[in-house]
């Protein structure tokens, strides 16, 4: 692997001996500034600007049109004037330093430490808008992550080089579900695993949690943290996730690490999205978001993957808040169309306390079968996750019908289904803090599944007899 | 020569002036690498051009030069088992030349040049050819003839005409008296449905072995159809069961700004899998088209085309071709982009106003045809498939909307079915088909001359079990009469074990026409006595405790010879057993 095949050959750079600062700034909104009169500008470019004051701000340019150029300001168009302000073109597209020392480190938005440590020294530096993958080059995600969570490792497996959304809704604990697994998760081979947490538009409180999770469980020396609080400016929340995937790419194939990359909150990375595309008075799509969000957000989703001839892989965990619980609203939805798979929690479930409250009837994981199964979990793994869901639907069903008619009214095989969920959603999801390995969760969910008629049983029935807790007494009476 | 220099650049359009004598829809090279773009709009000296790579670092005063000539795709030997982008390149080359990931301005030929065809001649020196006329045919894969044709809109007398041998696609194999040369491949212009000598009414149905399509929701060759459903209900599998097992001799696949790592499953998967029917690897007769949804979004936009004029090619040899497109929603968004940035005024959730329009031209363009030439008995057809993803899953958006006036089979799936692990989330209700009248005469005739019979009556236990559904919510089950259990029950089987299909099983991933319909004929003999046995006085219970419901089970996975021969003993059987209940 040369570093070459990493990034797209740059164009020479030819730097002019005398750059020059243009002061023609016309028009300031929102996020951007137009500049007049500039010459030999590239779409995409990135910008320093030198305030009034002294102060340096950074920004990309977003449109040319003849000697205008549109320019997003990275860190907020606050104190930027028309006068003063000076505009210096930087003939390089927006890049990102990386070394295998960011293990361990927190940065900013924009990929500067904001830790207090020393510099970081870049081994190399690299253009932070990933080409796609070939797909003919492309490998079919394969082998297991453990997340240590029943829910998702036995019943939608995360696998490497997949990408796997949680939906969650306002209040519900989707930052300490990310906490947990990026304290948890590992891969079962022992390969070098590493997390790159981007955190976008967070508050300080979620983020002084998430500090505090990592530092005191030690998960920190293997996590690199992008972090843009919520009142950091809009437009460096555009660029938190591609840094954070470029730095993913680089531990993945060219330093063979395993790497899982968790992005939260998306859903504040697309409102940032549709503030910065208003402010342009682009035409709108729906409910206000660009046009060209499934685009963009395929360009963050699709850098999960893995590499023909490279050990390491990208697997995605991108969190979103579900405005309103709605499943259907734009972000959710272009997510779901674009992953591979979703993991959605719920809100009835938290109200019963019920922690981690994922709900697994909506949950799915695509990839599943590519990551399970003998040698890579267990070989009855895709029977045990058939039949839990199975006998979870059913006694799901049956409540809606004991609100109507009554316990009474149930058969016995009905009343087992009814405690079989209950048990289900207390012991399978609402595991709480504790981590589980895969063989854990097996054997939980086979204590479950004795808990209904032998007969029942027919996902599983080739397993009964290796894996059910009271195999010898009833094996006879199949 | 038309150049001009950009002087505005937005995303993926680039605006060029002193571009005088540029045409609509003329391929133009963008900056100094060479970027391939589109004239997608005309205004005094300027084009405005949607580029279909990425275009950052272009710069206003770069140039662009025209090609003075439309989008066209290379047509020859070879595009079986290829792997192409959105605008006809191949993925191996590019990967070879720039790497794992697809870099700008790669160049790269559609057909392998150096390649050797066996060409056998079929036209002699002396004879009057025109358009569509096949001057000599090569072996393509194991099983597909590829006969080289007069490319449409040439006609003359042969006066030459290459003898037996190997060639390359750029040879000379026959030349007309006014000198025009004929070689191995043509290029055609893709936004322009190659010519037919007339189209034919569909009548031979299109087999995919999925139960629920070919026996409730047939459509026929030369037809075309749309899978909407929201994300996670199967739109993917279900296209590429169909790409699988579909009963045709070329498969265009089109990923239409999907996932990557599908597509890399397509690519593993096919080159394994046997053609059920030639025992050949699937890939042979597969032609793949791959924009992903991160690739260059106006080569998205293309791509449908692209797959659309190799469909069609195929089609003109006299080939049954299906074309699957994986999502025509992404191509939707493509166009709305595009149009977003030409800051035209929006239609509907911001789609352009013309979105019907080039749905309708685009599914026109399947259909049964007598292919072009002087030989009349070549017939040909392209069968669309599209998969829609309506945004929310909800399906009054214009994408599907518009789709469904031009779509002759509705093809619904359903998030709740999917929910419950039922596949193929096929939706009984929701879904219709509009060849049901088309293919009846060749299921009467080929499967069964009762065939129509049972489906109806299939549909209707269906239907009637979602009025029952309704009133089970509300009273429970133990509230319906005995008459009315047993509508439910056989609607659980017909659902468990007829619907429900299992596409990674190795049997029942493809089950024939025959077989369908004799496990539907099991379920109903099954009904019929036990309705004519609940007449009697036999109660429920003594029917359901018969062991015939566990034998109609397990006929989907019982292998096709054995379960047809199986299925008539057992239907007989059933009607003799549950007869023979005593009423006690």
């Amino acid at each position: 692997m040369t570093p070459e095949t990493m990034t797209p050959p740059q164009e020479p750079m030819v730097r002019p001996l005398v750059s020059t600062d243009y002061r023609t700034l016309s028009y300031v909104t929102g996020p951007l500034i137009f500049v007049e009169n500039v010459e030999d500008v590239a779409y995409d470019e990135m910008v320093a600007i030198r305030m009034p004051d002294g102060g340096h701000r950074s920004g990309q340019v977003l449109e040319v049109s003849g000697t205008t150029a549109v320019i997003q300001v990275f860190e907020g168009t606050q104190g930027i004037d028309i006068d003063a302000t000076e505009v210096r073109f930087l003939e390089d597209v927006a890049r990102i330093d990386v070394s295998p020392d960011l293990l361990g480190r927190v940065m900013n938005g924009t990929g500067a430490p904001i830790d207090g440590g020393a510099p970081i020294i870049p081994e190399r530096r690299l253009q932070v808008t990933g080409a796609p993958i070939n797909p003919y080059a492309r490998e079919k995600p394969a082998d297991f992550i453990e997340t240590g969570i029943s829910a998702i490792d036995g019943l939608n497996t995360l696998v490497r080089g997949q990408k796997l959304p949680i939906f969650s809704g306002s209040g519900l604990p989707a930052n300490q579900l990310a906490a947990q697994i990026i304290r948890q998760a590992r891969v079962k081979s022992g390969e070098e695993f590493a997390v790159v947490f981007g955190a976008m538009g967070i508050t300080h409180r979620e983020a002084a949690y998430f500090m505090n999770q990592f530092e005191s469980t030690g998960a920190l020396e293997r996590v690199v943290f992008f972090l843009n609080l919520a009142d950091d400016p809009t437009v460096e929340r555009l660029l938190t996730p591609k840094a954070a995937l470029t730095v993913a790419e680089y531990l993945a194939f060219e330093k063979d690490m395993q790497v899982l990359v968790v992005l939260s909150d998306m859903t504040n990375y697309c409102e940032a999205l549709r503030e910065v595309s208003t402010a342009r008075e682009e035409v709108p799509g729906r409910r206000g978001y660009p046009g060209y969000m499934y685009t963009d957000l395929s360009m963050i989703y699709e850098r999960a993957g893995r590499i023909k001839g490279r050990k390491g892989s990208v697997t995605q965990l991108p969190i979103l808040t579900m405005p309103d619980d709605d499943i259907t609203h734009p972000i959710p939805d272009l997510t779901g169309y674009i992953t591979e798979g979703q993991i959605v929690l719920s809100r009835q479930l938290h109200r019963r306390a019920v922690y981690p409250p994922i709900d697994v009837l909506p949950c799915l994981s695509r990839l599943m079968n590519l990551g399970i199964g003998e040698g890579k979990t267990r070989d009855d793994h895709r029977a045990v996750a058939n039949q839990l869901y199975a006998a979870y639907a059913q006694g799901r069903d049956l409540r809606k019908l004991v609100a109507i008619v009554g316990e009474e009214a149930l058969s016995d095989n009905d009343r087992a289904y009814l405690r079989f969920a209950d048990e289900f959603e207390k012991r399978i999801v609402g595991q709480g803090e504790e981590g589980r390995t895969i063989e854990e969760t097996l054997a939980i969910s086979w204590e479950l599944m004795a808990g209904l008629p032998m007969a029942e049983l027919k996902r599983v029935r080739e397993f009964i007899g290796a894996y059910h807790p009271s195999a010898e007494q009833e094996s006879g009476d199949l | 020569m038309i150049a001009g220099t950009i002087s505005k650049i937005t995303g993926p359009v680039a605006v060029a002036s002193g571009m005088i004598g540029s045409k609509m829809y003329d391929i133009v090279r963008v900056g100094h690498e060479g970027l391939m773009g589109e004239i997608i709009r005309l205004e005094g000296d300027r084009s405005t051009v949607q580029v279909y790579e990425d275009t950052s670092g272009l710069k206003v005063g770069d140039p662009v030069e025209s090609t003075e000539g439309p989008l066209l795709v290379e047509l020859g030997p070879g595009l079986l088992s290829s792997i192409y982008d959105g605008v006809q390149r191949p993925l191996p080359v590019i990967a070879a030349q720039s790497g794992d990931y697809i870099q700008r301005g790669t160049v790269a030929s559609a057909l392998d040049r150096e390649r050797l065809w066996d060409f056998t001649p079929v036209a002699t020196v002396g004879q009057e050819v025109v358009g569509g006329d096949v001057i000599g045919t090569t072996p393509e894969g194991q099983t597909i003839l590829h006969k080289v044709m007069v490319p449409p809109n040439v006609k003359g007398r042969l006066k030459k005409v290459a003898p037996a041998g190997q060639y390359t696609v750029d040879t000379t194999v026959a030349t007309l008296e006014d000198g025009t040369e004929i070689k191995m491949s043509q290029w055609w212009p893709v936004r322009q449905g190659r010519p037919y000598t007339r189209k034919l009414d569909p009548t031979h149905p299109f087999t995919t072995g999925m139960r629920i399509l070919d026996t409730f929701f047939p459509i026929a060759l030369g037809g075309n159809a749309i899978i909407p459903g929201g994300f996670g209900t199967g739109k993917t599998v279900t296209q590429q069961s169909l790409a699988k097992w579909a009963d045709v001799d070329i498969i265009v696949y089109v990923g239409c700004g999907e996932r990557g790592n599908e597509m890399t499953e397509v690519l593993v998967e096919f080159p394994e899998l046997e053609d059920p029917r030639t025992g050949a690897p699937l890939m042979d007769r597969t032609v793949l088209v791959a924009n992903t949804s991160n690739m260059p979004v106006a080569a998205r936009e293309a791509s449908i085309y692209v797959g659309a004029t190799l469909a069609e090619f195929y089609r003109d040899m006299g080939y049954n071709v299906a074309m699957m497109a994986d999502s025509t929603s992404r191509w939707g968004e493509a166009l709305r982009e595009v149009s977003g940035r030409l800051e035209e005024m929006p239609g509907e959730e911001g789609y352009p106003a013309y979105l019907a329009t080039r749905l309708a031209a685009f599914y026109e363009r399947s259909g049964r045809v007598q292919a072009l030439g002087a030989d009349e008995d070549r017939v040909g057809s392209v069968t669309m498939v599209g998969a829609v993803s309506p945004a929310g899953g909800d399906m009054s958006e214009p994408m599907t909307q518009n789709s469904l006036r031009v779509s002759g089979a509705f093809w619904a799936l359903d998030t709740s079915l999917a929910q419950r692990r039922h596949f193929p989330a096929i939706s009984w209700t929701k879904s219709y088909t509009l060849f049901l009248g088309q293919v009846r005469t060749w299921y009467e005739e080929n499967v069964a001359g009762d065939w129509h019979e049972l489906r109806d009556q299939a549909m209707s236990i269906l239907q009637k079990e979602t009025e029952l559904q309704e009133i089970v919510q509300l009273v429970g089950p133990d509230a319906l009469p005995e008459s009315e259990k047993i509508v439910l029950e056989v609607a659980r089987m017909l659902r468990e074990d007829f619907l429900q299909q299992f596409a990674f099983d190795e049997v029942d991933a493809y089950c024939p026409p025959k077989k369908q319909y004799l496990i539907l004929k099991a379920i109903l003999s099954f009904h019929e006595a036990a309705v004519s046995a609940l007449n009697r006085g036999v109660s429920l219970r003594q029917i359901l405790e018969m062991p015939f419901k566990d034998e109609i089970g397990t006929m989907k996975t019982t292998p096709h010879e054995e379960a047809m021969e199986a299925i008539p003993v057992f239907c007989t059987k059933v009607a003799e057993g549950i007869a023979g209940i005593e009423v006690y």
